[in-house]
């Protein structure tokens, strides 16, 4: 039985490029169809790759465009790795990421928990959690901006009112020693809904005949948690964990839009350094090789996330 | 730990995977840590080789 519309469609293909198809096996066919996604794919990824690896090796920079870019051969990459003020935008960022994944892994796991009891307003309580995940990081920063102003912040007035300090006396955008946290809070307050999805599914994956044998042998809760629990909601987590490393990593627009950085550099990460770097100080050269770095760690974590995102798939 | 030797001798997959990835897990901690700047300094290439390296172990057999 033919299909009406395939018919169609064949009738409607002018006779010329009908008898050309014809002609062409299955893969050239295939290949006509998958050929303008390659092209795509060649010009916006892969050339512009290689040409920054290209520009990583030379002094170019791009807004001196009469001047021929001379090759350097590895001293950028010589440059960026032995630059102790790098080194501490590597620090900052490490800060943000370690302390991000440590807030939205324990609280994330703890809601996805609680989310799993089966309570009255279940699905109500899992869209509220999970709308801060559905903003865009720019109008989630400005919205933290306000939160955190001295004078009108709510942020600073519930802080103030459970520790009895003045709200206007801190300031947690424009202080050196709070800054980092600030960000940090954000990013957890942002973020935390996507681990606990995550979470969840892994709860949810965990069949109730275990719990059920657990307690015939007469296993307490405890026990319970971490005999059964934990250990297979384990590698759910281990993505959660590589998936917002990577992101953290390259975090810029919620940060940018908090600090822009500041206060000094304390809240200067790799991406927003990267960024001052081309567009700024205009170093491509010098920047391409800082972007080459960059990459190298994330495509380094990331072949880490398909490993594990392979074992949750093998499960 | 013996099927893990094993695996690094009969050039297994899952073995050698392991070892790039503590490669690649090493040279992150080393970008990211805040003691030594020489380790900073040579993180990147420790990242490369371990990223190098499981591109490549991940065509062994399993």
């Amino acid at each position: 039985m033919s299909d009406p519309t395939i018919d169609r469609v064949a009738a409607a293909t002018p006779a010329p490029v009908a008898r050309k198809i014809r002609g062409l096996s299955d893969r050239a066919i295939a290949w006509i169809f998958v050929a303008p996604t390659i092209f795509l794919l060649l010009a916006i990824n892969i050339f512009p790759l290689i040409w920054t690896i290209r520009l990583s090796f030379t002094n170019y920079r791009a807004n001196r465009l009469n001047r021929e870019p001379e090759f350097i051969g590895l001293r950028n990459y010589e440059r960026i790795l032995t630059d102790s003020d790098i080194w501490l935008n590597m620090q900052a960022t490490a800060h943000f990421l370690i302390w991000t994944i440590i807030f939205q892994v324990l609280i994330g796991f703890t809601l996805a928990w609680l989310i799993n009891k089966k309570f009255r307003g279940n699905d109500l309580w899992t869209t509220i959690i999970v709308l801060p995940m559905m903003l865009s990081p720019a109008v989630v920063g400005n919205f933290w901006k306000f939160l955190y102003q001295p004078q009108i912040g709510l942020f600073n007035y519930i802080t103030g009112f459970f520790t009895g300090r003045d709200p206007s006396s801190f300031e947690m955008l424009g202080q050196v020693d709070l800054a980092p946290w600030a960000i940090v809070v954000v990013d957890t307050w942002m973020w935390t809904p996507f681990v606990m999805l995550i979470c969840l599914a892994g709860l949810r994956s965990i069949p109730d005949y275990i719990y059920e044998a657990a307690e015939i042998d007469r296993a307490s809760k405890l026990r319970q948690f971490f005999t059964i629990t934990l250990p297979m909601v384990l590698p759910f987590l281990m993505l959660a964990v590589l998936f917002r490393g990577i992101e953290n990593f390259k975090m810029f627009d919620l940060v940018v839009q908090l600090t822009g950085g500041g206060p000094g550099s304390v809240t200067e990460l790799t991406s927003i350094n990267l960024k001052r770097e081309a567009f700024e100080k205009w170093r491509t050269g010098y920047a391409s090789a800082y972007a080459i770095i960059l990459f190298v760690t994330v495509f380094g974590l990331a072949s880490i996330y398909v490993k594990a995102l392979n074992r949750v798939k093998d499960r | 730990m013996r099927d893990f030797l094993n695996g690094l001798v009969r050039l297994r997959r899952g073995s050698w995977e392991m070892v790039a990835t503590i490669i690649i897990a090493l040279g992150v901690i080393m970008l990211m840590q805040p003691f030594a700047l020489w380790a900073f300094t040579y993180s990147f290439v420790t990242t490369l080789i371990g990223t190098v390296m499981f591109i490549i172990v991940s065509h062994f057999p399993e």
